[in-house]
């Protein structure tokens, strides 16, 4: 901590968040919210007399409020940077100012205001952690009833030598050490109920931890853990359970089913014993409840402000499973820690560790190159409307309406999306690799045997093609008359895509994309709406049944429902009879 | 700012091209379930196809040199590879073709792994039928691939991490160690994140700050 507070190198900002990324790889452009501290931190010295004069007492979030601090308080004694901060919410103003009175340093000022900090950077690191399961949504375990009920957090600050009883284990209710203590396990991990239905990864180890803690200052109290399954995976993991079980923990396979307290303060414990099928009650004095990890709050605002994508418990998913576990699809993001799923702390060093050395193995040359998948106009056929830049959600197209000059591409800032090449009335847009030509030869193909027995899919690269990647790797089934075609982005699909498929016999055609919010051309995805809900009027004005184009989102780490969809448009394309095609082909047909 | 303007229709692709065509077997993650002869076989008789093989590993070493072999012997201009997603190997195929002396994006791949074998591995007859359709549609589109050439951009030597906790922490030390500028942005009054907050930790059992 301290030498990431002092390194030359590294530029600290705290309390502060991001509030804008514009600009792509090599070249972002990031906007930081920094909140006032009202103190100024490079004068502060962190002598602690504004604390003691500030007559405004606030629980310690730091010590799950198991302590007390002032609305002028420093984070905690070790906090880096080394600087009081004051609570405004809190504060009592101007009005008291008793802070300001003894400050010597006069480094207090109740005028500070919020600044914004504006950067560019080639790479982002975004290692955001986690956030524990909140466990008064289940309530079988009377966290919000007993006094004696703790978390794992508050449990961590209780034993903590730097923490409000300087390490003396001591429950709630009468300040006295407990005899007996119980863990639950899997608290808000792996349930279909409430919480998360993946594994949290750390709990385990950390109840173990615990254990040796408490056994190593009271060899004599007795510890109860309650659990599912113990997973002590990694390096020396199984030593350490072991060693626990040597020192006389006792480890029950189950979990409690009721918590109710006793009148001398003491939980009795109702849990089912998998090896007699009988119903034990334990009384313990205290219980901790090891709480499961979560993605924390702001990761769904930073995830849209990036263009990355979620996995479905809601952490950040990586490019790829296995070769790429670091990188985020959008190039040059790479994730670290508990931002891309639980872990613990050495694999969280690992990932900041990997982070750094990709994005070194970006910047070191201090230059890349840009994928030569952009947008390019042929300006003879460009009438200057201006739709293009209307549509471009990187602002890449510049186009004079009123002086009729054509439009022009600013390759640069164009992420090759290809939306301005599907709204373009005139074709005057060609998107390089993925031209209109290029991509209706692949309909022509697949069209060309037996069409009534085809499905056709237009899948964009990062979303949906990647969901059915994920169905593959899953092996997954699904009907094997399918066909994907892959664009960058769902925005690309042409509207004269579809209708050369309907022309060609396709019974049923599928636009598939990242589901809103996830674009990963910002929001090239909202066009692709409105241009089906066009298209499906126009089917209907001509009489083509508008269930036959289908517009659907998948993400890449649904494989699952991409199969699922696929059986969908299998069904749908059952009910399209020989007939029907024939008459969409002639009324398409008409001039 | 580098702007892009073209001042005609692409008509270049009417050029007969000189197509190879390779159908991976990946093992037996293709080969068990689709026929790759087969596929092969018939890819050779489509228009502007110069060569169809089936070929074992086509992105392991040799199975690249065989290919970078046949494009010098054969005077290959394109080439169309079978096998698994492009968003795995796209990247090793088109270094493949530089390496060859032709342009990377007249390469195009058809995923006959994740998007067929693997998925169809009940039907192998409708899974030998899909490949070929795929492989037609990636050959179809190769015929009108054009060269493109990178645009090389300049990278801002200097990093964000977003949050402040151990892994943060590290990133930001191991990229400023190395030089790197970096701006650590943490959303709390101080950095240190949970481990901050915990006591001893396995499996050393030494102090967390």
């Amino acid at each position: 901590m301290t030498d990431a507070g002092r390194h030359p190198n590294i530029t600290l900002h705290t309390l502060a968040e991001i509030s804008g990324v514009t600009g792509y790889v090599g070249n972002f452009e990031v906007e930081i919210i920094k909140r006032a501290k009202y103190v100024d931190e490079t004068a502060c010295t962190s002598c602690g007399e504004c604390a003691v004069a500030c007559p405004v007492v606030f629980p310690d979030e730091f010590n799950e409020g198991l302590a007390s601090r002032k609305a002028i308080h420093i984070p905690f004694p070790q906090a880096v940077p080394s600087s009081y901060l004051i609570n405004m919410d809190e504060c009592m103003g101007r009005g008291c100012s008793k802070c300001m009175d003894v400050c010597d340093k006069n480094c207090i000022d109740f005028n500070m205001s919020d600044g914004v900090i504006t950067e560019k950077v080639g790479t982002i690191v975004v290692a955001t952690g986690l956030e524990p399961y909140d466990p008064k949504a289940m309530d079988e375990y009377g966290y919000t009833r007993f006094e004696n009920v703790v978390t794992s957090v508050e449990f961590e600050r209780l034993v903590n030598a730097g923490g409000p009883t300087k390490g003396e284990l001591v429950r709630p209710l009468d300040r006295k050490v407990p005899k007996s203590v119980g863990f639950v396990q899997c608290v808000g991990s792996r349930s279909r109920r409430r919480g998360g239905e993946h594994c949290s990864n750390i709990c385990c180890m950390n109840t173990i931890k615990s254990t040796l803690i408490l056994k190593e200052h009271y060899p004599d109290m007795e510890i109860t853990v309650f659990y599912m399954d113990i997973r002590a995976f990694g390096k020396g993991f199984e030593d350490l359970y072991n060693r626990s079980r040597r020192l006389g923990v006792k480890y029950l396979r189950g979990l409690p089913g009721s918590v109710e307290e006793l009148p001398n303060g003491s939980l009795q414990v109702a849990v089912e014993n998998m090896a007699t099928a009988r119903v034990d009650f334990h009384e313990l004095e205290m219980l901790v409840l090891a709480l499961g990890i979560n993605a924390p709050r702001g990761t769904r605002e930073l995830q849209e402000m990036l263009g990355l994508q979620l996995t479905p418990d809601g952490f950040y998913l990586e490019a790829h499973p296995k070769l790429l576990p670091v990188d985020a699809a959008t190039r040059g993001v790479f994730y670290a820690g508990c931002a891309e799923g639980p872990k613990d702390i050495k694999e969280s060093v690992t990932q900041g560790t990997a982070a750094a050395s990709r994005a070194v193995r970006l910047m070191h040359k201090g230059e890349i190159a840009s994928e030569p998948i952009t947008a390019s106009v042929v300006t003879d056929l460009c009438n200057a409307c201006g739709i293009c830049a209307r549509v471009c959600p990187y602002n890449a197209i510049t186009v004079d309406v009123k002086k009729k000059i054509p439009a022009v591409v600013n390759t640069a800032a164009c992420a090759g999306c290809g939306t301005c090449g599907a709204e373009c009335r005139n074709n005057a847009i060609v998107l390089n690799h993925f031209t209109d030509r290029q991509i209706n030869t692949q309909t022509d193909a697949m069209l060309a045997n037996r069409p009534a027995e085809k499905i056709v899919v237009f899948a964009c690269n990062w979303c949906s093609y990647a969901g059915a990647d994920f169905a593959g790797v899953s092996r997954l089934s699904y009907p094997s008359n399918v066909r994907l075609i892959r664009t960058m982005c769902s925005g690309r699909v042409d509207e004269s895509f579809i209708w050369r498929a309907f022309e060609s016999g396709a019974p049923v055609v599928l636009v598939s994309g990242c589901h809103i919010g996830d674009c990963h051309y910002i929001d090239a995805n909202k066009w692709t709406v409105k241009r089906v809900e066009r298209i499906h009027k126009k089917m209907a004005k001509k009489g083509i049944r508008p269930e036959r184009l289908q517009l659907s989102w998948i993400s890449a780490a649904e494989g699952v429902r991409f199969a699922r969809v696929m059986a969908d448009m299998e069904d749908i394309r059952k009910t399209v009879t020989g007939e029907e095609i024939r008459d969409t082909i002639a009324i398409l047909a008409e001039p | 700012m580098k702007t892009s303007v073209v001042n005609r229709s692409f008509t270049t692709a009417e050029i007969v091209p000189a197509i190879g065509v390779y159908v991976c077997q990946c093992g037996l993650n293709i080969g068990k379930t689709v026929d790759c002869k087969k596929v092969a076989e018939k890819a050779a008789t489509l228009p502007g196809v110069a060569l169809a093989r089936d070929i074992t590993y086509a992105c392991s070493e040799p199975g690249q040199m065989e290919i970078v072999e046949d494009i010098h012997a054969h005077g290959l201009d394109r080439v169309v590879v079978a096998s698994c997603s492009p968003r795995l190997h796209e990247a090793t195929f088109r270094n493949m073709m530089k390496q060859a002396g032709l342009n990377p994006y007249l390469m195009e791949m058809a995923n006959i792994r994740e998007q067929c074998s693997w998925v169809h591995m009940e039907t192998p007859g409708a899974a030998t039928e899909k490949a070929l359709d795929l492989v037609t549609m990636a050959i179809n589109r190769a015929r009108l691939l054009m060269p493109l050439t990178e645009e090389i951009v300049p990278v801002e030597k200097k990093t964000l991490v977003i949050g402040g906790g151990i892994a943060g922490i590290q990133a930001a030390l191991d990229l400023a160690d190395n030089d790197y500028q970096v701006t650590l942005v943490e959303k709390t009054g101080s950095i240190g994140g949970m481990m901050a907050r915990l006591d001893k930790t396995f499996p050393t059992m030494d102090c967390s700050i």
